[in-house]
């Protein structure tokens, strides 16, 4: 349900100002901070960061600052490539991925939260398993009735063209998690992700199972609550356009019953 | 505390098989406004103002009265549906059943009364 306010346990707080290093070229992180073991409410600590000394990306200054001033700052990272979706958080406003987005895009202090409207297990690392859950409910993967072939199931170029754009998706939860529809109804609505990667296999020439997948998603709410907002094409790091696909997906359901 | 596996949370009641013939209502029903809202306020918007019998004799032609009781029907059923899809975007539970069930049933009345004043407005100017 829409929420206008947070409750009262989970208003972030002024948190710890880290000591400031000696330097010409000084930036200000604001980092939400919050450990369940205290029970504290959540913070906003501030740390100080010559970037004289430090990498290009928001990731090298996120692992400088667990490595060389707090060591309990909480993350998720692996890939540090944009590949691994490991390292999605919400930074200077828009969800992306940390290790692809610049420090110099980034204006002014640079705010880093974790994705938005998501159960958080510690500092910037949001629980993903229902958005997982989700994706497993759209049965990612090849369903096929015929005896399988001797070699491979073939796909023509022009079919394997109608894939591209979908199958990059790296499940980082950007998306969703920038989605208005999915803030307020994550329970019935399977969001843009869990979407995107259905119409990937809706697509594909060699799945049968298409009018299965369709019947799964025909629902006023695991489908139909997508109003085109078009937020998760905006903040896709990986620049896919979830939007669309699902779009597509509304048309394959009116073209079945007009 | 219910100890539910997110993929029981995920797959819930399951697919309710519907939702398609509403977003196509939308689509027709907002295609259709968007002929009638402007064929309206030509032909009928300007006669606010006017005198009475000049509007009795205006809503009698077959033309201006179709187009007004298209709109309202019309015009309600968007409003229903639309309200339907906000109801449930923003509420939950028992709210959302009862705040579904009365817009439907606003729309509904609209379109009687509606209907009701513009055949007794268009038969009237018979009369006059």
């Amino acid at each position: 349900m829409v929420q206008f306010s947070l409750p009262k346990n989970s208003q972030v707080r002024v948190g710890k100002t880290w000591p400031k290093p000696d330097g010409k070229n000084v930036r200000k992180f604001k980092i939400y901070r919050w450990d369940p073991d205290t029970g504290e409410n959540p913070r906003v600590d501030t740390y100080f960061i010559d970037m004289d000394k430090c990498g290009p990306m928001i990731l090298d200054a996120l692992i400088k600052i667990k490595n060389e001033i707090d060591p309990t700052l909480t993350f998720r990272r692996s890939c540090r490539e944009g590949i691994c979706g490991s390292c999605a958080m919400n930074i200077d406003g828009i969800n992306t991925l940390a290790c692809i987005y610049g420090l110099d895009e980034v204006k002014g202090d640079v705010r880093i939260y974790p994705l938005p409207h998501m159960p958080v297990v510690k500092d910037l690392i949001p629980d993903l398993t229902l958005f997982y859950a989700q994706h497993a409910s759209i049965m990612p993967w090849l369903e096929t009735r015929t005896n399988r072939p001797a070699k491979e199931w073939r796909q023509s170029i022009e079919d394997r063209k109608k894939l591209d754009g979908l199958y990059e998706c790296v499940m980082c939860a950007s998306c969703s998690t920038a989605c208005p529809s999915y803030w307020w109804n994550s329970d019935r609505y399977l969001g843009p992700a869990a979407l995107l990667h259905a119409y990937r296999w809706i697509i594909d020439s060699r799945d049968e199972a298409t009018g299965e997948r369709l019947d799964q998603l025909e629902d006023p709410f695991k489908l139909y609550r997508c109003h085109t907002i078009m937020n998760c094409t905006k903040t896709c790091p990986k620049g896919l356009n979830p939007a669309k696909a699902i779009a597509e997906i509304k048309k394959l359901m009116v073209e079945r019953v007009v | 505390m219910r100890y539910l596996t997110d993929r029981k949370r995920a797959t819930a009641l399951g697919s309710a098989r519907s939702g398609t013939e509403h977003f196509y209502g939308m689509q027709t029903s907002g295609a259709a406004l968007a002929i009638l809202v402007p064929l309206f306020f030509v032909f009928v918007a300007p006669l606010i103002g006017a005198p009475h019998d000049v509007v009795l004799r205006s809503l009698g032609h077959p033309g201006r009265a179709v187009i007004t009781g298209l709109l309202l029907v019309v015009g309600l059923i968007h409003f229903k549906n639309g309200a339907r899809v906000m109801i449930e975007d923003y509420t939950h539970g028992a709210t959302r059943k009862g705040l579904i069930f009365v817009a439907a049933a606003i729309a509904y009345v609209l379109i009687a009364a509606g209907l009701f004043a513009l055949v007794r407005i268009s038969l009237l100017s018979f009369a006059v």
